[in-house]
């Protein structure tokens, strides 16, 4: 393990930002999100949450798939699916992490999604273990352990030192080529060690003690034919905008649309991601299948809880990251459907 | 607020009782304090849920586009401010009066729980007035805080519009009101008083953040058009996509000409807005032009008659 104190971060990030395109979360006016590293960005280690999750490193809000254009009274396309340069992607916290996991059973089997494993593959992804979670932080419900995160490198943010231990070859090489950074990049001792142990145990009991680490998930096993004919989701929707906030905040939400669009030299096929809330969600020539708001708010729930836990071995499509528990202008979120859902919730209590 | 609580409580008790109205438009506790969501109440079991304290910052004019085409009379309970969005709303035929019942509520400005944190720390509880009336008190898991009021309010109590309700069929106002906003336009002046470029830059800055949830377009009671032209696949403009250029330059601009003497300043499009862009400067500056060039004119004030831009005068300015 390695280690460097924080005054010297910056060299940290000018160091690795000379090897490789470098995004890491960063403060734009009142907001924290993942953006591009330069000399002059406002670094933001300590934000737990980022307004945007890292998916769109991957899974861009939107991007060219193909280009027409005439030539000669011929169409010519153009596929614009490309190999990616490698770049690094610093102060991913578990949650998100473990969502690059949900979003890559979708898009990394058969068919493959070539622009996504393009970016995929060229990511070498640092995480950032957490250790003071928020009171809307429930990762521990899907046995996400953010004290000790995955990824290719694992950073650990503690007092005036950043730890950093490789995790994969890719991350020991990363970590490997940045020298000593003018001796401010170190060898940890025993002592660092046995400290990062403490804290990491420390919180660990943190995580087990926020008000959502017991959020039962049973309700949503077994038959749920029931469930989706309940009345409950009437009230639990009844607030809803329709905005499609929840969903664009979301790591784990990957719901596109594939739109043409009529450039000036022919036509440019995009996609965009959509949002389960938009009225216009799944509408296709034939009509629309979900109808009313209602039944677009039960689809999200149920994608997260049901259809996809059954398509992808039980993962849930949620980490817990509780970014719509914060971000929902109604405060609606998947928390308080889980609880209504679930037995001792709060109809019962 | 326990009182003013308890007083709202036994009211919305009362009228469903009675049967003079078929549910109550109120605030639903949730998980935490601060995660109140809009919600009706159609019995006194119901009503369990109900809440109204420091967190209840939104305004429920807009959820009566849909609450009033239910069958019977609704209750509404509404702040000082939300009344104007309420006028608005009946004055475009989007929200028959007749069908709701407004019940005018005490407000005191409400609280913006991301300031009450930075001020208490995590794991906030709930906020209480104090006897100082400039001070309120902030109970977290591991004490309480008193604070300047001004200091944990949402953006748009510091520009409150003021404690008159303009509809009320009847009040509940147990303490004397107080006004929290001053300098209603000391944003906008200070964006006039930049170069064009420097404006530009500030709102490219800001609005490169937009994710185009449309969140702000949703909430806002003035934007009840059944199909709006950036949703309808005929206008030419319909975007899903989000493209920085579109969003930096075009879309929020449009929105604010589109309820141009109609936006009535509630804020919730600041409120909302998960990227914390300040999108009430924009109307904001549209009401101070309006003001400037056409008289003092609120949105709201009248729930009939002409406004500024659907009226013309001889002296209008140009």
């Amino acid at each position: 393990m390695k280690k460097i104190d924080t005054e010297h971060l910056a060299a940290l990030y000018a160091a690795i930002g000379e090897k490789y395109p470098l995004y890491l979360p960063v403060k734009q006016g009142a907001a924290v999100n993942f953006a591009p590293y330069t000399a002059d960005a406002e670094v933001d280690l300590t934000q737990l949450k980022t307004v945007k999750s890292p998916k769109d490193l991957f899974f861009p809000q939107s991007e060219e798939m193909m280009r027409f254009e005439k030539k000669d009274g011929m169409w010519q396309i153009y596929d614009l699916a490309k190999e990616q340069n490698p770049f690094v992607l610093f102060g991913v916290r578990a949650c998100d992490y473990k969502a690059f996991e949900v979003l890559d059973n979708v898009f990394l089997s058969d068919p493959k999604d070539t622009f996504y494993a393009h970016r995929r593959e060229a990511a070498i992804i640092v995480t950032l273990a957490c250790f003071s979670p928020k009171d809307t932080c429930f990762c521990n419900v899907f046995a996400i352990d953010a004290a000790n995160p995955q990824g290719d490198i694992a950073a650990y943010l503690s007092g005036t030192c950043l730890y950093l231990q490789a995790q994969t070859e890719k991350g020991k090489a990363l970590l490997d080529s940045l020298g000593n950074i003018n001796g401010a990049l170190c060898e940890a001792d025993d002592t660092d060690e046995t400290a990062l142990g403490g804290i990491r145990q420390k919180a660990k009991a943190a995580f087990e003690q926020l008000p959502f680490a017991s959020l039962d998930l049973s309700a949503f096993h077994g038959d749920m034919k029931e469930t989706f004919a309940d009345e409950k989701w009437e009230k639990l929707s009844q607030a809803c905008l329709g905005c499609g906030a929840c969903t664009f905040v979301c790591p784990t939400c990957q719901c596109f649309d594939i739109r043409d669009f009529k450039a000036k030299d022919g036509v440019i096929r995009f996609r965009c991601w959509d949002s389960c809330m938009y009225f216009d969600f799944t509408q296709m020539a034939g009509g629309n299948p979900r109808t009313t708001q209602t039944q677009r708010f039960r689809q999200r729930f149920m994608h997260k809880l049901v259809y996809y836990p059954k398509r992808y071995g039980g993962t849930y499509s949620c980490v817990g990251c509780g970014r719509c528990v914060e971000k929902c202008p109604q405060h609606l979120n998947i928390v308080k459907v889980i609880k209504e859902f679930s037995k001792g919730g709060k109809e019962e209590k | 607020m326990t009182d003013l609580y308890n007083a709202c409580l036994s009211r919305a008790q009362e009228l469903l009782k009675s049967g003079e109205v078929s549910r109550v438009v109120g605030w639903k506790k949730g998980e935490f304090c601060f995660d109140v969501s809009p919600a009706y109440f159609e019995s006194a079991e119901e009503l369990n849920e109900f809440t109204y304290d420091y967190f209840c910052g939104a305004n429920l004019s807009k959820y009566l586009v849909q609450i009033a085409k239910k069958e019977g009379k609704s209750a509404v309970f509404l702040k000082p401010c939300d009344t104007y969005s309420f006028n608005e709303l009946v004055k475009e035929h989007r929200v028959p009066r007749e069908k709701i019942h407004v019940i005018a509520v005490e407000c005191r400005g409400k609280a913006d729980i991301k300031k009450a944190e930075s001020v208490a720390g995590e794991g906030v509880l709930g906020i209480n007035e104090t006897d100082d009336v400039n001070l309120l008190e902030i109970k977290t898991r591991s004490g309480k805080t008193q604070t300047e009021r001004r200091n944990i309010l949402l953006t748009k109590c510091l520009s409150c519009k003021g404690k008159k309700h303009v509809a009320a069929d009847e009040k509940i106002i147990l303490k004397e009101p107080i006004e929290t906003g001053s300098d209603r336009f000391a944003g906008v002046e200070k964006l006039e008083a930049m170069t064009a470029e420097q404006r530009f830059a500030f709102w490219k800055s800001e609005l490169s953040r937009c994710i185009r949830c449309n969140a702000c377009r949703n909430v806002c009671p003035a934007c009840t058009c059944v199909k709006c032209v950036f949703d309808n696949p005929e206008s030419g403009v319909a975007a899903k996509a989000n493209d920085t250029s579109f969003e930096e330059q075009l879309f929020h601009v449009i929105r604010a000409f589109h309820v141009a003497g109609r936006c009535t300043d509630c804020g919730e499009c600041t409120r909302v807005c998960p990227q914390g862009i300040p999108l009430h400067l924009l109307n904001r500056k549209f009401i101070k032009d309006i003001d400037t060039k056409y008289g003092e004119f609120q949105a709201g004030e009248e729930a009939e008659g002409k406004t500024p831009l659907t009226s013309f005068k001889e002296d209008d300015g140009q």
